[in-house]
């Protein structure tokens, strides 16, 4: 295809505000689906995709348009995650394209992802469509949304694209829009081949697959690669686009997406945001690359059974050959064994790993609270990198503690100002700068240690504004807190899975909230379970739960002794779940306690 | 008095426990109930809710089935429960008490036992009930409160069980049990212990305890779904603390996790069961326990009432056990004896588990005299761990 009539775009939106909608609907106008075998959200694959309502990866497709002119257009659609954690994958994507929709929900209005992705796209140069959708809806405002999206911007509201992803209003004006206003791509179809990888994924039976935007050049079956970073020379075997089923087209050039496949099964050979060239003609410099995202949040992952460790790691194992981004290590917790202390993108990263590894891999978890990275300054000058709240060195020993904050952008409505303020400071926020997108709503921001984002940040914002805030926010540096190590002893034994690092100020405030949490969360015992919380040898807080008096039912009816047998023998299968810490049954959901403990 | 279910022994005696073991008892199960309690979830029949009662068809009915049983073996006890026996007239309860005299054979002074409520009892009704040779009467009191018994649904009041009580003595019913339900949110710390004051002034040669327990789908569930108190876990086990601490100060002892008797008063058919003996049973949604096998009979009265009327024995489910099986359910249900089971074999492999062995730190199991014991407040604790133990998989 000639490359003036070629377009390479993505969606990008806030969550929810119906970027795989809109995606479906563009497929099913152009015909690359028919109605017939529409299913609702066709991009997202994974199961989780779907139940969830998320995107998680990337994904490519090409669609054949003819416009009102006569002539017939390549559209390569790339879509891209729509949550923070994977904000990243969201800069990767834009990197393979000449333009984006901006994508604003009509009800809501503009929102923190919106805003954080259109600095995105803005930053990397892309030409951007504003589009308001679900304009079908009774509480659509689309003027007052054009009128933001326009300030944000710096156009006029005139340009905005109402349109109902749902029903398909709008949908014809946006594919010319699309067509008229986003440039065609601009590379040296003669030039030595450079291709982006700007994804990968596994597959069981073809290996690594590749997403590839060829910039300059074309990349065709048989030719001998190289990619630039690793200095690894394969063989492409196999080239073609989605439409979305997978369709060898043999060859991609300049200007086109589309997947690679070289057989190689090691997922670490070829690194998303490398550059493919040619063996025999190579290019002299690789495209402009990204850095790989780096974890940010941390957790054990312990098997509920031991003997299910090898399980797990094998598991982690597959999954990380889709998703790079995972990261993990084995570590020995005294109180849950043997697991492994794993990094995330953020929250939902975490909870996504730990379902697919109970759902995909048949496996029963343990995980503990999740906490970031520190870093610890010895008092002899050394310092270490802390990922896990134990491995803090002793505080006679601790010269000093840094830690990560982040840059929190957070779009509220303005009567929220107030609340969001107090939230941010009970977090150890600092004010930044504050924009108004409209009379009505505001754009703060401000200054946050991510551990405090980390625990129940998001939750508290949202039921403290109703629902109505919304939240980006970004790493920036490290800075020096006055931090401390908060332990939790279970009949006066420490569990180590349970300590967490928190700000002095707050560790008597945190350590009695844990300690009553724990008091409700763990069953009573058939002993007095004495729980305390400590800092260093220093009691903090303490609570017993009290030996369980009674556990009985008199009931026999009848003589039923078999289902009198079978209802005891369920009972104690439901407590196989629990973890045993010492002689104390501990349940799964006491270890992540402390993201549930609130601010009281 | 010769009698030969107590062999001079207390009720709570190793050896009694190790006797009962070779008892035989048949088990008839009465469906029918005047009207369902609020806490209970028995298969019964509540007749406020039928126009015909089918009593005297299901008295047929089971006749019927006593003809179908092929084991053969001499009663030491039957046992009539429910649902509320009574609600079946004299002469049927006699009927059936006759046929499997007939059929099996009665040993000499078996216990013939029956359960019924104060409201169903007066002077002639348990005069005819001794005359058709019933010697044990189990009575359903619950409580000597009135507003307690108001909350639980019952229809009588303390003072009729009062007299019920003293009327079966003196029709000479050779034991009178008071059976009682404690921890009602609506009963108080006063309340239970002027019950348990009146109940022991009774002098009752055997007394019942069963704490209140909220079952799926009855009213009381749907009352404590909607926000009412629930029964307390703490409360109750010091109110069964308070009774036996006063009842064996009354010559009254425990010999099951529920049930209490004076000497010579156990319930044959009760320690029978607990001791894993063989049992029949007969009826709807009644179970036994012969050769080897547990059986259960179908659970609704239209499908009991067709398959007897077919000649084929009701059962919905049969579970064979193996000699492995048995020990287990004799582990399983003698840890629910004052007595305690014999510290050997599957027991004694228990005892000295790990979990086995924390069970003796925490007080939930003890060993003393070459029996192992368990709380009876914590039985069920001490139980599922027996069992997962004696899982021959794990
Ligand atoms: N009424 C209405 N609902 C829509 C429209 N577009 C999307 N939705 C709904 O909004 C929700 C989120 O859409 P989805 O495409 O999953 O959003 P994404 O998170 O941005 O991918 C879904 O329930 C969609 O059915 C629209 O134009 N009108
Ligand atoms: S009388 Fe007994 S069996 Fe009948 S409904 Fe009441 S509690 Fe249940
Ligand atoms: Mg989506």
């Amino acid at each position: 295809m000639d490359q003036s009539r070629i377009r390479n775009f993505s969606i990008i939106a806030h969550i929810d505000h119906g970027k795989s909608t809109l995606a479906d609907r563009l497929l099913e106008r152009t015909g690359a689906i028919s109605e017939r075998d529409m299913r609702a959200q066709l991009l997202d694959e994974m199961d989780l995709e779907r139940e969830r309502g998320i995107t998680i990866k990337a994904n490519a497709v090409r669609i054949d348009y003819a416009a009102q002119s006569g002539a017939v257009f390549e559209l390569n659609l790339i879509d891209t995650p729509g949550h923070v954690d994977f904000s990243y994958e969201v800069s990767r994507s834009l990197e393979a394209c000449e333009g984006a929709l901006l994508l604003v929900d009509a009800s809501q209005g503009v929102e923190a992802q919106t805003l954080a992705n259109a600095y995105l796209a803005i930053e990397s140069g892309l030409e951007i469509i504003p589009v308001v959708n679900k304009i079908d809806l009774p509480a659509a405002e689309p003027e007052r949304v054009a009128s933001e999206l326009a300030n944000i911007l710096g156009g006029s509201p005139d340009e905005v694209i109402a349109v109902s992803a749902k029903s398909g209003i709008g949908i014809d004006e946006l594919l010319e829009a699309i067509v008229d206003r986003l440039p065609p791509p601009d590379g040296d179809p003669d030039a030595p081949l450079r291709g982006l990888v700007f994804d990968s994924y596994y597959d069981t039976y073809r290996g690594v697959v590749s997403l590839v935007r060829v910039v300059d050049g074309r990349l065709a079956e048989g030719d001998a690669i190289r990619f630039m970073a690793t200095s690894e020379d394969l063989e492409a075997d196999e080239i073609g686009v989605r439409r979305p089923m997978i369709e060898p087209t043999g060859s991609l050039r300049a200007g086109e997406a589309g997947y690679l496949i070289t057989g190689v099964k090691d997922i670490d050979l070829i690194r998303v945001g490398d550059t493919v060239t040619h063996v025999d003609r190579p290019a002299s410099e690789p495209l402009a690359g990204y850095e790989e995202p780096k974890p940010m949040v941390f957790s054990g992952l312990f098997p509920t059974d031991g003997d299910d460790f090898e399980r797990l790691r094998e598991a982690l194992d597959k999954l990380r050959l889709n998703d790079s981004s995972l990261v993990f290590e084995a570590e020995t917790s005294r109180a849950l064994g043997f697991g492994f202390r794993c990094g995330f993108l953020g929250l939902l990263h975490m909870e996504i790993v730990r379902e697919r590894l109970e759902r995909e891999y048949d496996l029963d978890l343990v995980a503990t609270a999740p906490s970031v990275e520190y870093v610890a300054r010895r008092t002899d000058g050394t310092e270490m990198i802390v990922h896990s709240p134990q491995d803090l060195p002793d505080a006679a020993e601790l010269a000093s503690i840094e830690e990560p904050y982040v840059k929190v952008m957070i779009i509220t409505p303005s009567e929220y100002i107030g609340t969001v303020m107090e939230l941010v400071q009970a977090k150890r926020g600092e004010m930044g700068d504050m924009t108004y997108l409209s009379p009505e709503r505001v754009e703060l921001h401000y200054t946050v240690p991510l551990s405090e984002i980390v625990f129940d940040f998001f939750d508290q914002l949202k039921s403290r504004t109703r629902g109505y805030a919304s939240l980006d926010y970004e790493p920036l540096d490290y800075r020096a807190s006055d931090l401390v190590r908060v332990d939790i002893l279970l009949n006066s034994q420490p569990v180590d899975a349970f300590s967490t690092i928190v700000h002095k100020e707050k560790a008597y405030t945190y350590g009695r909230a844990m300690v009553k949490r724990l008091r409700e969360l763990i069953p009573r015992q058939m002993f007095d379970v004495p729980v305390q919380a400590a800092v260093g040898s220093r009691i903090i807080s303490r609570e017993t739960i009290k030996a369980r008096r009674k556990d009985v039912t008199a009931k026999c009816y009848g003589g039923d002794i078999t289902r009198k047998r079978k209802l005891l023998e369920r009972q104690k299968e439901g407590k196989k779940r629990m973890k045993m810490v010492g002689s104390v049954e501990v349940p799964q959901e006491a270890f992540v306690a402390a993201l549930t403990i609130g601010d009281e | 008095m010769s009698d030969p279910g107590h062999l001079g022994l207390q009720p709570d005696d190793p050896a009694l426990v190790e006797h009962a073991r070779t008892w035989r008892s048949a088990y008839v199960h009465i469906p029918f109930c005047r009207r369902r309690c609020p806490y209970c979830d028995f298969a019964i029949v509540d007749e406020s809710q039928r126009e015909v009662s089918q009593t005297e068809r299901y008295v047929d009915a089971v006749v019927a089935e006593i003809g179908l049983v092929e084991q053969s073996m001499v009663l030491d006890a039957v046992n009539f429960g429910g649902g509320t026996p009574t609600r079946v007239s004299v002469a049927g309860l006699a009927r059936i008490v006759e046929s499997l005299s007939d059929r099996f054979g009665l040993a000499d002074e078996a216990e013939i036992s029956l359960e019924g409520n104060p409201e169903d009892l007066d002077e002639d009704v348990l005069a005819s009930l001794v005359g058709a040779g019933f010697n044990r009467l189990s009575l359903g009191v619950q409580s000597l409160d009135d507003d307690v018994l108001e909350r639980l649904g019952r229809v009588h009041t303390a003072s009729d069980a009062e007299a019920v009580v003293v009327a079966a003595r003196e029709a000479g019913f050779r034991s009178v049990s008071v059976d009682l339900i404690f921890g009602h949110p609506s009963e108080s710390d006063e309340s239970w212990r002027r019950t348990v004051e009146r109940t022991l002034a009774m002098e009752p040669d055997h007394v019942s305890t069963y704490a209140l327990t909220v079952e799926a789908g009855t009213a009381l569930a749907r009352e404590i779904a909607t926000g009412a108190p629930e029964p307390d876990d703490d409360v109750q086990a010091s109110r069964y603390e308070l009774f036996c601490d006063a009842a064996s100060d009354a010559g009254i002892v425990r010999y099951e996790v529920s049930n209490h008797a004076a000497h010579g008063h156990h319930c044959r058919y009760n320690l029978g069961t607990w001791a894993n003996a063989d049992y029949l049973g007969f009826g709807m949604a009644a179970h036994d326990h012969v050769d080897g096998e547990r059986s259960r009979n179908v659970q609704r009265l239209d499908h009991y009432l067709d398959l007897v009327a077919q000649g084929v024995r009701p059962r919905a489910a049969t579970e064979s056990l193996s000699s492995h099986d048995e020990e287990r359910d004799g582990l399983m249900l003698g840890l629910r004896l004052a007595a305690g089971v014999p510290l050997e074999g599957l027991a004694a492999v228990f005892a000295a588990s790990p979990i086995g062995v924390a069970l003796l730190d925490a007080g939930v199991l003890s060993v003393d005299g070459g029996q192992l014991r368990a709380d009876p407040m914590r039985s069920d604790l001490a139980i599922r761990e027996a069992l997962s133990v004696s899982d021959p998989d794990c």
